[in-house]
């Protein structure tokens, strides 16, 4: 049986991590490679890696980054964050990621996704997905709407929609982003993430909103998530990986016990 | 030193990076002689067996690999590398593989589901593999070890005796099968932690002989 995989997010600019990660005895650490060897060896199923650099040198450090990632755990790890075209993504996969993730690179130009399942494989392409919460209307009607620009710009896209099209043009797991729930800690957005789960045939990721532990319980079962990712919850040292585990795991889920 | 087989079918550099990590020592390489010269042999591969096979046949290694498992040199087969050693795969209209290990590679059937829910093709993720038996590639491993897996088909041998290890995914599957100095695994146990180090590891101290 396979097991529902545990995620922590690591935000990375200019090569370092946006916020300092503090684990057991509160040491801070701000480098993404070492704090991406402590989550493997605490128990992280895969990393997912967002780049926030806008600049072009900021982007060579990252794929250094990238490497020496890659040379440090054993585990599947993505990258995402600017990813617009095929360049950026071989970059990322021959730098050692298992993963690419495309987001606004994709709604603006859906075919970087057939393009990138051609080149390497439907399981490297992730469909990265910010989604906002709206009034149904006939253009949206699943009530959910795809943004870009941290949320600041509608598309006009109807995230099931988007979804199910993304899936039919190869991408092979989808990174479900609630931006409504993104640092709130109040829990995911179970409707979207069941909406979604439930009517695609590629693994859904849940994110935003992860603050307590009955969080993932919910998200995982109740929604159908098949993985979930987190933030804040591990970073500030709220839970380690193998508390959340062990929650899981007693309450019937199954996960990736032994590391 | 191991040759890890460089046939264009994917990213190996993720092989030869944990290979490094153990320093043990390895290349990657297309060409016959550096097979031959091995002491060992690492047979991997992301994508798909018919592009797979015509690469491995374009090239001449296919015969090489054969030549490889006859010589009684140890040779680990890891994901499409351990598909292309069946005989056949129903992938691409059915390929005709390398015919090593008889048995073919099935597509997960469809409609497959567990508790209720359906369940999703490729069978991506962490998952149990129950081993049959001792073997010296898969020592030292405890009995709930994850390993990382990603695949829509799977390999079912014929000789039930060349099952190593078992997998549930809505069926059983063999996700290891050993015979003679060969070892080959549908997971990948170069994404798969610590456990699937150790396998690497065991791999690259096994004589090819299979003691029990």
């Amino acid at each position: 049986m396979l097991s529902k995989r545990i995620i922590p997010c690591l935000d990375v600019r200019d090569g370092k991590l946006t916020k300092g990660v503090k684990f057991k005895g509160n040491v801070d650490i701000g480098d993404p490679v070492e704090v991406a060897r402590q989550y493997y060896e605490q128990g992280a199923d895969e990393i997912v890696f967002y780049d926030i650099t806008a600049s072009s040198e900021g982007r060579d450090i990252m794929i250094d980054v990238v490497r020496r990632v890659a040379e440090t755990i054993f585990i599947p790890f993505s990258v995402g964050g600017g990813i617009r075209t095929l360049e950026d993504m071989r970059r990322v996969i021959l730098a050692g990621a298992e993963k690419v993730s495309v987001n606004s690179g994709a709604v603006e130009n859906p075919r970087i996704i057939t393009e990138g399942a051609v080149a390497f494989g439907r399981q490297c392409v992730v469909l990265g997905m910010d989604v906002k919460k709206v009034e149904k209307s006939a253009k949206i009607p699943s009530g959910y709407e795809i943004v870009i620009q941290g949320g600041r710009k509608y598309m006009g896209i109807d995230a099931l929609w988007w979804a199910k099209e993304a899936e039919s043009l190869g991408a092979g797991e989808i990174c479900l982003n609630s931006i409504d729930a993104d640092g709130t800690l109040d829990g995911y957005e179970l409707d979207l993430t069941h909406l979604i789960a439930s009517r695609v045939s590629i693994p859904v990721i849940a994110s935003g909103g992860a603050g307590r532990k009955e969080h993932l319980l919910d998200v995982l079962t109740r929604a159908k998530a098949d993985a979930a990712l987190i933030a804040s919850i591990v970073h500030y040292g709220t839970y380690t990986i193998a508390e959340l585990k062990d929650y899981l795991s007693g309450n019937g889920v199954k996960v990736r016990e032994v590391w | 030193m191991i040759a890890i087989v460089d046939y264009r079918a994917g990213n190996l550099t993720s092989v030869a990076r944990a290979l490094q990590h153990l320093n043990v020592p390895c290349v990657v390489t297309d060409r016959a002689e550096d097979l031959r010269r091995a002491e060992r042999v690492i047979f991997p591969g992301v994508g798909a067996a018919g592009e797979a096979m015509r690469n491995l046949r374009g090239t001449g290694l296919a015969g090489c690999i054969r030549e490889v498992f006859d010589s009684g040199k140890p040779l680990l087969g890891i994901c499409l590398g351990t598909q292309v050693i069946f005989e056949y795969s129903e992938e691409d209209n059915r390929t005709e593989c390398l015919g090593i290990i008889p048995g073919g590679v099935r597509r997960f059937p469809s409609g497959m589901r567990e508790g209720g829910d359906p369940l999703k093709i490729p069978h991506m993720g962490w998952n149990r593999v129950s081993l049959r038996g001792a073997h010296p590639v898969f020592a030292g491993l405890p009995e709930n070890a994850e390993f990382y897996f990603v695949h829509s088909y799977y390999p079912a041998p014929s000789n039930g005796a060349d099952v190593a290890g078992e997998t549930e995914y809505g069926i059983r599957f063999a996700s290891a099968v050993a015979r003679k100095n060969l070892v080959a695994v549908q997971f990948h146990p170069e994404k798969s932690g610590r456990f699937g180090l150790r396998i690497l590891e065991n791999f690259s101290r096994w004589d090819g002989s299979h003691a029990q």
